[in-house]
């Protein structure tokens, strides 16, 4: 007999919703959740079996034997690798104090559960992978709206005209997003699409502006004085919620369109062809803030530019334009009750990335995470000896993984907690195998929207491994560490039931679709509730930002012309694929067999100078001497200042047979940018890693057999 | 006369590769055979915006096929609504179609050591369900038609 199964799926960080048919402990039928998302997955998604399937994953709890990352493991039971860990975090914590411990994880919607853990256990730094992510963009919004960058929804749908600056929205794949950008351009929407390269998103715009690396900010700039000098900006909207517009007519004098065709490298009729398009479908027009701006070194300020143009165009809370995402609180239901509640007494202590002490205008929420990294090598403002990640690999989330290491070295205790091997993982001391996202259940989520629901993880099968869930880990461990209550179940209906508790929402209500719906109607738009909504201290939208002043830093920024490479070298940038997600995907057999490796992208007339065609192997050289060997695309279709790899690949985790050693990594490439940080943003600067390309002498010329 | 026929909207379809997944899993496939199939050409520039446009493959369920004469088991059917499919008890895995196939479409499946290819998810379609590509088909872009309503639209 098939039963059904809604769940969550796992494979990448979107987690959309998914429907599971099970029989006999086997999976028979996977797909999206036919209410949300009319039963659509993508390729990861379906894939999630053979992750189930695959023996190349950790089969039971492993404690190292030999030097970090030799790869000798012992093979131990959940009771001694927990006990280990927990001897090791008491004696952390006797002779460091509670702070010196660590936790970080890749964010999402189950942060509480890792908050409370680390909190219970006396320590304030819980980090997350974000400032190799989207740091920027959020302490951008925040310095804006005093909203952090999950303050908008974007109604892509019934937008006029969708602009995306490197936003790659239609490979770096959330289904539900992927299929609104559809509509809007089955509709008759617009899309402009600014890259250094042709994509998959590009390829489906109406507009496309091939630009030169690290312009984007020039583009911005020259597109608000189009703007404002043909008066194309809602008075109205601004004029009651915006403060300091003036300093932006006067800051933005110099920056005029023919001067950003210029310095972008495109045509001056382009741009205003594309400011006059934009000037006649406001306000139904998103300029997508960005998502992964961890790039250059005014990605922070280009992510504000963008915030700044849809104040411009006055479209919060209108139809196709930015919406404010209702809460359970809207519905009149009280939210889901927090693990963070047990926590009687919170870490009071100065966080060890000086998040909130010595960088007063980042988010402390989760803090920045390579900032750790220096607290680890210099023991200031004191050290920091243990780390565990949860579901996150810092060496292929952040640049330098040899940079890591060494401030690692300093740590006592390294634990990585995750469903595969990851490459931090391989040079940690305890490994704990988390079931896989179809073999757990996980707490349940609140989800914000036009219809805001709860949804929750339900296992579709019992573990095949030796592995746990991670509300199961959580617990054992506080249990070890003597505040078990903080977490108040024994098993995950406990939990569940727990959480619900406040809310009159009750387990049965998720039966029928797999989420339970808070509200039968969308929650109106209502731009009244904007001004209750506004969070800088000015209670306005802030084009001169306080919170950046009393930190000493400009809110308008003067633009910079970044660095032209020098001849036979590269500016080295990296995306997504709908393929794969980063690194986390790679040894997956059925995503391998799809693309087994990546490829680097380089412009045709610059590769004709270095004598590579296409599918020569090419040598890609750091400034420090790393260097990467991979095949080369030869395309007219990115900027001859640039080279491009799918990020992810070139894994050195010898039992991932399949992804070890295959393709290219970027991040292993950008020596020395590990502490290179965005003062503003707090984001790093992922694509100023300068590269040398050559032929690479692996070409064969001639074999010798014998 | 096939009744059935897959369409890929290209303007919709994204390239994402969903659809090969969606196929291998519910057919549970091992790594080695792809049953269907999504590409394109390379970009060229149309109006200033680089383009390609996606194709769909799988079978083509021909009208007169030679994959089902060749056969020696009688393994390969073609059915009164056009599926041409694999009995799969009685295939021996010789091959036979895939080399009488103009385009190769026979697949051998190393775990059964029998030949498969794209059937249209007929046990799905036989109980009112649409083919696994279509139905999990990341943008809604591949769409099953029957051929009656493909004289209507016009």
């Amino acid at each position: 007999m098939r039963k059904t199964v809604w769940s969550m799926c796992g494979m990448c960080s979107v987690r959309c919703p998914i429907r599971v048919e099970v029989e006999n402990g086997e999976i028979k039928w996977i797909e999206g959740n036919p209410h949300l998302l009319g039963g659509a997955l993508c390729a990861k998604g379906s894939a999630g079996p053979a992750l189930v399937a695959d023996d190349e994953r950790p089969r039971q709890p492993l404690i190292r034997k030999a030097g970090r990352g030799a790869g000798q493991w012992e093979e131990v039971s959940w009771y001694a690798a927990l006990d280990y860990i927990a001897d090791k975090m008491k004696k952390i914590k006797e002779k460091h104090g509670a702070e010196a411990m660590m936790m970080s994880c890749r964010g999402g919607p189950f942060p509480d559960m890792f908050k409370s853990f680390l909190h219970g256990f006396g320590s304030p730094n819980f980090t997350n992978h974000d400032s190799g992510c989207g740091r920027n963009v959020h302490h951008a919004s925040k310095s804006v709206y005093g909203l952090g960058r999950k303050g908008f929804i974007y109604d892509i749908k019934n937008a006029k005209h969708l602009v995306l600056f490197g936003r790659n929205i239609l490979a770096a794949l959330r289904i539900a997003e992927a299929n609104q950008v559809m509509d809007m351009l089955e509709n008759g929407g617009k899309l402009t699409y600014v890259d250094v390269r042709q994509s998959m998103t590009g390829i489906k715009a109406t507009r496309f502006f091939q630009v030169r690396p690290g312009t984007d900010y020039a583009f911005l700039l020259g597109t608000i004085h189009g703007l404002i000098k043909k008066e194309a900006y809602d008075k109205e909207f601004i004029e009651r919620y915006v403060s300091d517009f003036d300093k932006l007519v006067e800051f933005i004098e110099p920056y005029t369109p023919d001067w950003a065709a210029k310095e972008c490298g495109v045509k001056v009729k382009g741009i205003k062809d594309f400011i006059n398009e934009v000037a006649e479908d406001r306000p139904k027009v998103i300029f997508h803030p960005g998502w992964m701006l961890s790039r250059y070194r005014d990605s922070f300020y280009a992510s504000r530019a963008l915030h700044i143009l849809n104040v411009l165009m006055g479209n919060i809370e209108v139809e196709g334009g930015q919406l404010l995402p209702k809460t359970p609180g809207d519905c009149g239901v009280k939210g889901l009750r927090t693990l963070g509640s047990m926590v009687s007494e919170k870490p009071t202590q100065e966080r060890a990335d000086q998040v909130g002490t010595k960088y007063t205008h980042f988010d402390k929420g989760p803090g920045l995470f390579h900032l750790f990294y220096k607290a680890m090598e210099t023991g200031k403002p004191y050290p920091v000896k243990g780390l565990i990640c949860y579901r996150h690999d810092p060496f292929n989330c952040f640049p330098d993984p040899q940079a890591q290491k060494r401030a690692l070295d300093n740590c006592d205790l390294l634990v990585s907690i995750d469903t595969h091997y990851s490459e931090f993982g391989w040079y940690s001391d305890v490994i704990l195998p988390e079931s896989t996202y179809l073999e757990r259940d996980s707490a349940i989520v609140a989800q914000k929207g036009n219809k805001p629901r709860f949804i929750k993880r339900n296992k579709a099968l019992e573990p095949r491994l030796d592995t746990k869930p991670m509300w199961e880990i959580v617990k054992m461990l506080a249990d070890r560490l003597g505040f078990g209550d903080n977490f108040p179940y024994n098993s995950i209906e406990e939990l569940w039931k727990w959480q619900l508790e406040p809310t009159g929402v009750s387990l049965e209500d998720f039966d029928e679709k797999g989420y339970a719906e808070l509200t039968d109607t969308p929650i109106p738009i209502d731009q009244e509730k904007l001004e209750k909504n506004i969070k800088t201290p000015s209670g306005k939208i802030e084009i001169i930002s306080k919170v950046l002043t009393d930190a000493g830093l400009p809110s308008l920024k003067e633009y910079e012309s970044p660095l032209k490479p020098p001849k036979g070298q590269f500016r080295l940038v990296f995306g997504r694929t709908a393929v794969h997600a980063h690194g986390h995907t790679i040894n997956n057999p059925l995503l391998h067999e799809l693309m087994p490796d990546n490829s680097v992208w380089i412009n045709k007339r610059a590769a004709s100078k270095l004598g590579i065609a296409e599918g020569d192997l090419v040598d890609v050289i750091a400034h420090d001497g790393t260097t990467g060997v991979i095949k080369a695309h030869v395309t007219d279709f990115i900027h001859a200042e640039a080279i491009y790899v799918v990020h992810g690949f070139g894994r050195q985790v010898p039992l991932q047979t399949r992804a070890y050693h295959s393709g290219m990594s970027d991040q292993k490439l950008q020596g020395g940018l590990l502490q290179d940080m965005d003062p503003a943003g707090g984001g790093l600067c992922l694509c100023e890693s300068i590269v040398t390309v050559l032929r690479s002498s692996k070409n064969p010329k001639r074999r010798v057999e014998l | 006369m096939n009744k059935y026929m897959l369409y890929l909207d290209s303007k919709r379809c994204i390239g994402c590769h969903g659809c090969e997944v969606h196929c291998k899993t519910n057919k549970g496939l091992p790594v080695g055979p792809i049953l269907c199939e999504i590409s394109h050409d390379p970009l060229k520039a149309v109006r200033g915006v680089p383009r390609t446009e996606f194709r769909f493959r799988s079978c083509f369920h021909c009208e007169d096929p030679f994959c089902v004469p060749i056969c020696p088991t009688k393994a390969m059917i073609k059915r009164d609504d056009g599926i041409v499919y694999i009995d799969q008890d009685k295939c021996v895995g010789c091959m036979a179609c895939a080399g009488a196939c103009p385009w190769n479409i026979p697949q051998m499946n190393p775990e059964t050591g029998k030949a498969v290819k794209c059937d249209y998810c007929m046990d799905r379609l036989d109980i009112g369900l649409r083919p696994a590509c279509v139905t999990k088909c990341t943008t809604h872009a591949l769409k099953l038609v029957t051929m009656h309503e493909v004289t209507d639209s016009k």
